[in-house]
């Protein structure tokens, strides 16, 4: 059986904080999920100059 | 229209877009999104691969925790565990959950009934062939009135129950149950106990040899997929509990969004994990349903976005659509069209 | 052909007319876009689809062998792995997606259906996960079935939904609640299609009074060659 590059497969590491207990991966994906937004709205889109440039 | 109407249902100025179009090749961008997705869930895969913790069996639970073994047959065999107890699907036993007037759980009924008496300690021990004294004892207990063998089981269950209450807050556990670690044995001193102890003895061996997981699933026939009965059982235990605990999934550490390791889980549960970390919902003992209904309430007002006031205004007061089609205000930032 | 100007009595004419009314070929499958359809912000919708195809693929490599496989051989949690991953990657760019649309007001224009098919997909792929879950055969299966039984047993569900019971759950899972989101999500995108994107607010802050101008008609014809 091929092994993974990255062993996960040891008890996770929580972020805790008062009654809030979340797992370090479940806090990484929701942190990459909010910074993939921000990207998707902030960065530019390609084929702007030419829309700009065009006429309504 | 009122001021009233207009606030909960503002007026929706949106229309047709009579403005430009540019070439946007659909089929071609969804064959380059499946081709990233998938070489995105490669690459995860090739890092992390995924887990698979290997199940639990009532052969490992009795062998490695005899005594929560017989602790939890005890209660099934008396009745007091909670499966014994939980009422609606399983028995009558118990009211089940409710809110308010609202009891779903009974009004639902027993539509998968089970004896724990019968199903998880006396059915399996009459298959335990050629064990004369065993079978003795089970006639025996079938024959005693209820009164009878409620004492005989309390008398079986009080030291038990001491020895758990010492193990739970890190005490000397009471010499009146001792664990052979050799035989996998337990000895449990009990006067008053009657035939209880010859047939816990032989469910903890039936247990021992791999026989109970098998008799608990073809109870009812050859070919069986319905894993209630086995699992019910363990969970009645302290086994899966304990693994569950090491693994972060109880209840209390958030436990419903976890996944085995430190694999992420199912962040997408946080806000139905989130009640039961809070008051009323932590403490109660209907806190299931209560859970469910708030969240059935906010499942529909989720459908029902475009319809709430406030919520269908927010993202007008809010302006990240400024920052989403900028382009287009830029380039409509010319003669202003006065609309049709 | 229908021969006559009048209403056909033929069923098969009537749907087809039907079809083709709401969604003539060309608004099916458009080569162009408003030109306003120009943000990272949108692939989200089509990375949602593309992942789903994923799952779906992954998912019935896995089913094509049966439950047990993936616990023994090495290509078998090769495919479980995908699947899992897959299954991680949708709901991530499904929310993601979500957000979006709501910051645009997406159902605005008359496009409430869009918003509640969305909705209901995103709601009715959350069980679909439990019941893959539940369907593991391993530890985390044996867990997440004996805790989310009473959350189900609570409201009555788990009297004919029962979390224990593998072959039920895994019947749910391959065949019953996929077909519901592969249907829901058609039905999404079908409607994306007849009303077309939803255009920008208008940057004039108080928003006219004039009768709500329902886009059902849908856009006219977009082309690419409009540039």
């Amino acid at each position: 059986m091929l092994a993974a590059v990255f062993n996960l497969n040891h008890p996770a590491h929580t972020v805790d904080w008062s009654f809030i207990h979340l797992s370090v991966a479940n806090v990484v994906v929701i942190a990459l999920m909010l910074v993939v937004f921000v990207l998707a709205i902030l960065l530019p889109f390609p084929g702007v100059e030419r829309r700009r440039g065009g006429s309504s | 229209m009122s001021r009233l109407v207009r606030f909960l249902h503002p007026p929706d100025d949106t229309q047709h877009w009579k403005g430009r179009y540019q070439p946007y090749d659909l089929v071609k961008e969804a064959c380059i999104a499946i081709g990233v997705v998938a070489l995105l869930a490669l690459v995860l895969t090739v890092l992390f691969s995924s887990p698979d913790d290997k199940p639990s069996t009532i052969a490992q639970w009795s062998r490695e925790l005899p005594v929560d073994f017989v602790t939890a047959a005890t209660s099934e065999l008396d009745g007091t565990s909670a499966t014994a107890e939980y009422g609606p699907p399983y028995n009558h036993n118990g009211k089940g959950q409710h809110a308010a007037f609202l009891y779903p759980q009974k009004w639902l009924g027993v539509s998968h009934p089970i004896n724990t008496a019968n199903d998880f300690v006396i059915d399996p021990l009459k298959t335990v062939p050629e064990n004369a004294a065993l079978q003795s004892a089970v006639a025996e207990y079938q024959a005693a009135p209820e009164k009878t063998q409620k004492g005989w089981g309390e008398a079986y269950a009080k030291p038990l129950e001491e020895y758990a209450k010492a193990t739970e807050e890190k005490k000397t556990p009471p010499s009146t149950v001792t664990p052979d670690s050799s035989t996998g044995a337990v000895t449990v001193q009990a006067s008053g106990a009657g035939p209880v102890p010859t047939m816990m003895n032989g469910l903890l061996s039936l247990a021992q040899s791999g026989g109970l997981d098998g008799s608990l699933l073809t109870s009812k026939q050859f070919f069986q997929t319905d894993y209630t009965k086995p699992l019910l059982f363990m969970a009645d235990g302290g086994l899966l509990s304990e693994r569950a605990e090491g693994q972060h999934l109880l209840g209390d550490q958030w436990g419903m969004m976890n996944e085995t390791g430190s694999y992420p889980g199912q962040a997408w549960l946080w806000l139905y994990t989130v009640w039961y970390q809070v008051e009323p919902f932590k403490a109660s003992e209907n806190a299931d349903i209560l859970v469910m209904l708030v969240m059935g309430v906010l499942s529909l007002a989720f459908i029902c976005v475009p319809f709430i006031p406030i919520i269908n205004r927010i993202p007008r007061w809010i302006p990240i659509y400024k920052l989403i089609w900028r382009e287009h205000y830029r380039s409509s930032a010319a003669p202003p069209q006065t609309p049709a | 052909m229908s021969a006559t100007p009048t209403r056909s009595s033929s069923w098969t004419v009537r749907v087809r007319e039907a079809g083709v009314a709401a969604l003539p070929p060309e608004k099916l499958l458009p080569d162009g876009q408003p030109t306003y359809v120009a943000s990272w912000i949108y692939v989200f919708g089509v990375a949602s689809i593309a992942s789903l195809v994923v799952i779906v693929t992954s998912g019935s490599i896995l089913a094509l062998k049966g439950p047990a496989w993936w616990h023994y051989t090495g290509v078998g949690h090769f495919f479980n792995s995908i699947h899992m991953w897959a299954v991680e990657l949708f709901f991530f760019v499904m929310v993601v997606h979500l957000w979006g649309k709501y910051w645009m007001a997406a159902w605005r224009g008359g496009r409430a259906k869009v918003w509640i098919t969305g909705a209901v997909t995103f709601l009715v792929a959350v069980p679909t996960a439990l019941t893959g879950y539940v369907s593991q055969q391993n530890f985390d299966a044996q867990w997440i079935s004996t805790q989310a039984k009473d959350g189900l047993n609570s409201v009555g569900v788990g009297a004919f939904f029962n979390v224990t019971n593998f072959g039920q759950m895994y019947s749910y899972h391959v065949l019953l609640l996929p077909l519901a989101v592969v249907g829901l999500v058609a039905a999404h995108v079908l409607l994306v299609r007849n009303h077309g994107v939803v255009p920008p607010f208008k940057l004039d802050e108080r928003p006219s009074l004039a009768p709500i101008a329902k886009d059902t008609d849908g856009p006219a014809v977009p082309t690419g060659a409009q540039s």
